[in-house]
C-alpha cells in the first residue's frame, strides 16, 4: 500500500505541473547567483536545467540538472538535485546529487537582506554543471575524459551568504562561497553577483503572454577566489553571463543566458537554458493523498 | 555520525519547531460563509507596521486598472492561502475583516513587503512595488463594494 503511495506521489511530482491550475511565477533569472526570495510555504518547483560549455582544447560538453525545491515555510527552502553531463566524442556520465537549504535570517525586510545557504554534495568528477566557481577552478580541469573522471569521488559542503536587496524594481544580488571537499582539502572560495529587472514593473490588467512584466532581465558574473593557502585571483577562472527568463501565465518560466568566460582560465562560451513549473499547495496535495481530511 | 545523517537530523529538528511555532499562529477558516477566527498573531502584525510606513499614500489610487491588476495577482500568489475570494483559507486569514479593511493603504503595503515569516507569509518584496500596491487596491476594493452594497437605495 505505501509503495503504491509512493508511485502515486511520483506520479503526481510528474504530472501535476501539467495538469495543475496554471498560475503565474515570478521567478528571477539568475542560474549561479541566488536571491533572498525563498520559496513560498507549501509550493514545489520542478526545475531543468542545461550548460553547453565549449573547451579551449579538449571536447566541448553539455551538462544538465534537474531541481526539486520545495518551501518547507517563509524561512526555510529545501532543494535536491541530480546532475549529469555529456561530453562529445565522449560518453554520458551521472554525476551526482546535491542537497542544499536556504535560511532567512532577518524577519523583515531590510536595504540588505542575508539569507544562509547550507549544501551538501556527493558527485565523481565528472561533474560540469558549473553552478559556482571556485577555488582554482579552470576549463583544463575538464579535459580529463569521463572513464577517468568518474574514479574520482567528491563529499563537499558548501557554504553561501546570500546577501540581497530589492530597490525600485531591481533586484542585486552578492554571494560568498566557501566550499570544502570533506577529504581533507581546503576551503576555496568564490563569489557570484547578480543584477535583474522586469521589463515592466506594473502587473497587467489582463492575463497575457507577452506582458513586459512577464520577462526579467539582467546580468550575472561570478568565479573564483582561490583558496585558504592561496587567496586571490591568481589561476582563477570568472565569467560575465546575460540573464532573461520569461514568466508564462501558465506557471512556466524559461530561462536563457549566454555566458562569456574573461580570461584564459574560462571555458569560452556557455550557454545555459531552463525550464520550471512551481506547483502551488503541493503540501496540501500530498496530505490528501496520505489520507488529511484537509 | 555520517555528514548526510547529521544534515538530515538538524532538518528534521528544524521542521518540527517551526511547524510548532506556525501552528501556534492558525487564525481561523471560513465554514459555509460563516467565519470563525480566533484572535490572530497575524492581523495583529498589522499594527506593527511604522508610522512612516503606514501613512504612505498608495500611488496608484487612482490608478484605472489597478483592481483589476491586484486580483490576478491575488489569484497568483494569495489565493492558496488565502482563498479564492479572500475570505480565509486552510492556512492564511480571512483578509476580509475589519482588522484588514480599515488598515490603511500603507500598513497593508508595509505587511506584504516584509510577510510574517515565522507564522509562513513569506515576504512579497520580490513583486515590484507598484504590483504590491495593486494587491492593495485589490485587498481593498472590497471594503469599497461592501459600503456602496450596504448604503440605502442600493439594489445589489
Amino acid at each position: 500500500m505505501t509503495r503504491c503511495r509512493l508511485a502515486l506521489l511520483m506520479a503526481i511530482v510528474l504530472f501535476t505541473p501539467v495538469l495543475s491550475k496554471p498560475l503565474a511565477a515570478q521567478e528571477n533569472p539568475y542560474f549561479v547567483a541566488y536571491d533572498h526570495n525563498l520559496e513560498e510555504p507549501g509550493n514545489l518547483e520542478i526545475e531543468y536545467f542545461s550548460t553547453f560549455g565549449t573547451q579551449h582544447s579538449g571536447n566541448n560538453f553539455h551538462s544538465y540538472w534537474t531541481e526539486l525545491e520545495y518551501g518547507v515555510n517563509a524561512w526555510w527552502t529545501t532543494e535536491f538535485y541530480l546532475d549529469a553531463q555529456t561530453t562529445f566524442h565522449d560518453r554520458t556520465a551521472y554525476s551526482g546529487f546535491k542537497w542544499e537549504n536556504r535560511f532567512r535570517v532577518l524577519k523583515h525586510e531590510h536595504w540588505i537582506n542575508p539569507v544562509l545557504y547550507v549544501e551538501y554534495a556527493d558527485l565523481n568528477g565528472t561533474d560540469k554543471t558549473l553552478k559556482e566557481a571556485v577555488g582554482h577552478d579552470v576549463q583544463s580541469d575538464f579535459q580529463v575524459s569521463n572513464a577517468e573522471s568518474r574514479r574520482e569521488h567528491k563529499r563537499e559542503l558548501e557554504l553561501k551568504l546570500i546577501l540581497s536587496s530589492n530597490t525600485k524594481g531591481w533586484n542585486f544580488s552578492e554571494n560568498i562561497i566557501a566550499e570544502k571537499n570533506l577529504s581533507n582539502a581546503p576551503w576555496e572560495f568564490g563569489y557570484a553577483l547578480g543584477a535583474s529587472r522586469p521589463l515592466s514593473l506594473k502587473g497587467s490588467a489582463k492575463r497575457c503572454s507577452f506582458c513586459r512584466q512577464n520577462f526579467i532581465v539582467g546580468a550575472e558574473m561570478y568565479g573564483g577566489l582561490g583558496d585558504r593557502y592561496s587567496f586571490g585571483l591568481r589561476d582563477t577562472s570568472h565569467y560575465l553571463a546575460p540573464v532573461a527568463g520569461w514568466n508564462l501565465p501558465s506557471g512556466w518560466t524559461l530561462r536563457l543566458s549566454p555566458g562569456f568566460g574573461l580570461n584564459d582560465n574560462s571555458h569560452g562560451f556557455l550557454l545555459r537554458w531552463g525550464i520550471s513549473r512551481e506547483i502551488n499547495g503541493f503540501d496540501r496535495i500530498v496530505r490528501r493523498l496520505f489520507g488529511a481530511k484537509s | 555520525m555520517k555528514p548526510a545523517m547529521l544534515a538530515l537530523v538538524i532538518c528534521a529538528l528544524l521542521l518540527v519547531v517551526s511547524e510548532l511555532s506556525a501552528n501556534n499562529a492558525f487564525t481561523g477558516f471560513s465554514l459555509n460563509g460563516m467565519q470563525f477566527h480566533f484572535g490572530s498573531d497575524l492581523y495583529a502584525e498589522l499594527r506593527k507596521a511604522p508610522e512612516k510606513a503606514a501613512t504612505r499614500p498608495n500611488p496608484l489610487e487612482n490608478d484605472a486598472d489597478a483592481v483589476a491588476a491586484g486580483k490576478l495577482l491575488f489569484e497568483d500568489h494569495c489565493a492558496e492561502c488565502h482563498g479564492d475570494d479572500a475570505r480565509g483559507g486552510r492556512k492564511g486569514p480571512n483578509l476580509r475583516v475589519s482588522e484588514v479593511q480599515n488598515a490603511k493603504p500603507g500598513t497593508l503595503f508595509w505587511v506584504l513587503t516584509n510577510g510574517v515569516v515565522r507564522k509562513k507569509m513569506p515576504a512579497w518584496s520580490k513583486l515590484p512595488e507598484p504590483q504590491r500596491w495593486q494587491l492593495v487596491r485589490f485587498l481593498k476594493s472590497a471594503e469599497a463594494a461592501q459600503r456602496a452594497a450596504a448604503e440605502p437605495g442600493n439594489k445589489r
